[in-house]
């Protein structure tokens, strides 16, 4: 996040909470795993679709194309013209799931950056100041956990007319409280600890506290967070657009690509689950490598027991 | 003991109050404005503003929340202005439904991650355990409605083994509740094989192999038995994924449960009924977290009460 660049001249700190390793040699590892490996490169290839949709993509994805639907006004099946086929109203299946890449990483990175924020400055506060104020935000917190996240993000969709920012901001408001748990965990135990108390001694104020000492130990959780929140995000949205609150046709959407072919579901099933593999995908590249991450980054849990 | 229920109860219950804050302020105070969908759209200002008398919305912000929660504790879950119908009673008849498919579905989760959990655990480190531990962060990465479309392609349209939705016998439900068990089996998977290893290491275990008790005798009668009851625990805290799965699948396979009722009430944006059905599920999701609270330290007496 806005977090000052971890210290990296602090050497390993003994203990559950270190600064993060320095970047190369997290890549070089995160590489040497195969599994997190191919997520990353399942990202990098969505990424790369959603960057270059623009030139990727074979056709304009808005365009009704008269060849592109059979005789009988069906959908046309996968072939050498429509790679993945069209969709119910004759538009080239493939440009749209390029373009449809675009909304959901967007709302990945809007959504689960603004997830983190939130999530980051809650946990945080309360963590360190504790208090009155920490009190009331982590039972505020404790209260957003008993609400179903699917639930509650349907309600605001509902109430205010889906766009693709109010989806955004709609899955931020669910999904910052588990980081918000974990932060506040991390940063009160850290708080306690005798290098805090020292810089205190030595007349720091709050502010070269927190971002210079807590910021940069809580960087391994965020990225970690950061990582698995993308896949959340990603698979809310999908669901959202599904049930048709999300983001509004004829904005492509893996989610509502789906949405607006159910009907055709029997007949053309390559119009839901081309999309729902595009999803499932890109879902499990970001736990693979939020996972791998976390191996990696943090020290209390090596090995995969 | 008797201490930490209590005040377990009474946390609940805060917790339950401040939900009870929430819907009231996304029903009454954000934009749409129940008066007007009652009214509809040519409806004159003094008939918009004797309506708003009638249901009580010219009071203030703290009375009009009094009489909310007042009607909650009675079990009044307001009205649907489009239905014009209770939504309690909406709720309450679709109930028996959803409380049937979410019993299937959590056996479902417990026979088929349970089991894998075991056997990850058993061939720990080697090729089968890394295929279960991928599959199960498959079906933590796979959504719903994408698993659900994909079952019904399957085994109703394409093999015609089972309806293709709706509600009635045992055929009908095994879809739904595969739906969900397989969904949530990759957690129970996951919580299981790490228990199971826990309870290979203990000294236990190492009694019963020296005094040369069998193979199979050792982990079905004593590793399974004590790996199981910290997963037990877990039901309850999954109970809020579940609910937010019942829209989806519920919807998918015409299942005429609450998520279906909510589903339908999202194409009218009847939004009491939404929030009537979130209530209850924040309701069985707080009771489902005070039942594991409760139950955990029954199970294993080492869990420090706090």
């Amino acid at each position: 996040m806005t977090a000052a660049a971890p210290s990296a001249t602090q050497g390993a700190t003994p203990g559950a909470i270190g600064p993060a390793p320095r970047g190369p040699s997290v890549l070089r590892r995160l590489m040497g795993r195969k599994l997190a490996l191919f997520g990353f490169l399942a990202i990098l290839i969505c990424v790369g679709g959603a960057v270059f949709a623009d030139w990727l993509a074979p056709f304009d994805p808005d365009e009704q194309f008269f060849d592109g639907l059979t005789i009988e006004g069906a959908p046309m099946p996968p072939g050498p013209v429509y790679w993945f086929g069209t969709d119910l109203l004759g538009r080239d299946l493939l440009s749209r799931l390029l373009y449809g890449a675009q909304t959901s990483l967007i709302i990945g990175l809007v959504a689960n950056g603004a997830a983190l924020f939130i999530g980051t400055l809650v946990g945080v506060t309360a963590g360190y100041f504790r208090g009155i104020t920490g009190t009331v935000l982590m039972r505020f917190t404790d209260l957003m956990m008993a609400f179903p996240a699917l639930l509650l993000a349907i309600c605001l969709a509902a109430i205010f007319q889906p766009s693709l920012w109010i989806v955004a901001l709609v899955i931020a408001f669910v999904n910052w409280v588990q980081t918000a748990r974990v932060v506040y965990t991390q940063t009160s135990s850290l708080a306690e600890r005798d290098f805090i108390a020292a810089e205190k001694t030595l007349g720091a104020g709050h502010g070269r506290i927190l971002f210079r000492h807590i910021l940069p130990h809580l960087l391994p959780t965020l990225i970690v967070w950061g990582t698995l929140g993308i896949s959340t995000t990603v698979l809310l949205e999908a669901t959202l657009s599904f049930l048709g609150v999300g983001v509004q046709p004829p904005t492509p959407s893996w989610g509502n690509i789906i949405f607006e072919n159910q009907t055709w579901f029997q007949a053309a099933p390559w119009l839901v689950f081309i999309p729902g593999a595009a999803i499932l995908l890109l879902a499990l590249a970001f736990n693979l490598v939020g996972d791998a991450l976390r191996d990696i980054l943090d020290p209390t849990q090596q090995g995969r027991d | 003991m008797l201490a930490y229920i209590l005040r377990r109860l009474v946390m609940s219950a805060l917790i339950l109050l401040g939900v009870s804050f929430i819907t009231f302020v996304l029903l009454y105070v954000l934009p749409a404005d129940p008066v007007r969908q009652i009214a509809g759209r040519s409806a004159t200002p003094e008939t918009v503003e004797s309506i708003r008398r009638q249901l009580g919305l010219d009071q203030p912000f703290i009375v009009q929340y009094g009489r909310y929660l007042w009607n909650l504790l009675q079990g009044d879950l307001g009205r649907s202005y489009l239905q014009k119908t209770e939504v309690a009673v909406l709720i309450s008849a679709r109930l028996p439904a959803t409380l049937l498919l979410m019993l299937a579905a959590i056996v479902c989760e417990l026979v088929i991650g349970l089991t894998l959990g075991v056997i990850a655990a058993l061939y720990r480190g080697r090729a089968l355990d890394n295929v279960l531990m991928l599959s199960s962060f498959v079906t933590v990465s796979a959504p719903q409605f994408v698993v659900a479309l994909l079952l019904l392609y399957v085994f109703a349209v394409q093999l015609g083994w089972f309806p293709i939705g709706g509600y009635g016998t045992f055929a009908h439900l095994v879809l739904p509740a595969l739906t969900l068990g397989i969904l949530g089996s990759g957690w129970y998977a996951r919580i299981m094989r790490s228990s199971m290893l826990d309870v290979l290491r203990a000294d236990f275990i190492r009694t019963a192999r020296a005094k040369g008790l069998g193979r199979g005798r050792i982990i079905l009668g004593h590793a399974v038995p004590n790996a199981i009851l910290p997963v037990i625990a877990m039901i309850g805290i999954d109970i809020g994924i579940f609910m937010s799965g019942i829209v989806v699948v519920e919807s998918v396979f015409g299942w005429p449960g609450i998520g279906q009722l909510a589903w339908q009430a999202i194409q009218r944006v009847d939004i009491p009924i939404i929030m009537g059905v979130t209530l209850v599920s924040a309701f069985a999701i707080v009771i489902g977290n005070l039942i594991a609270d409760l139950i955990s330290p029954l199970i294993d007496p080492r869990i420090k009460l706090r």
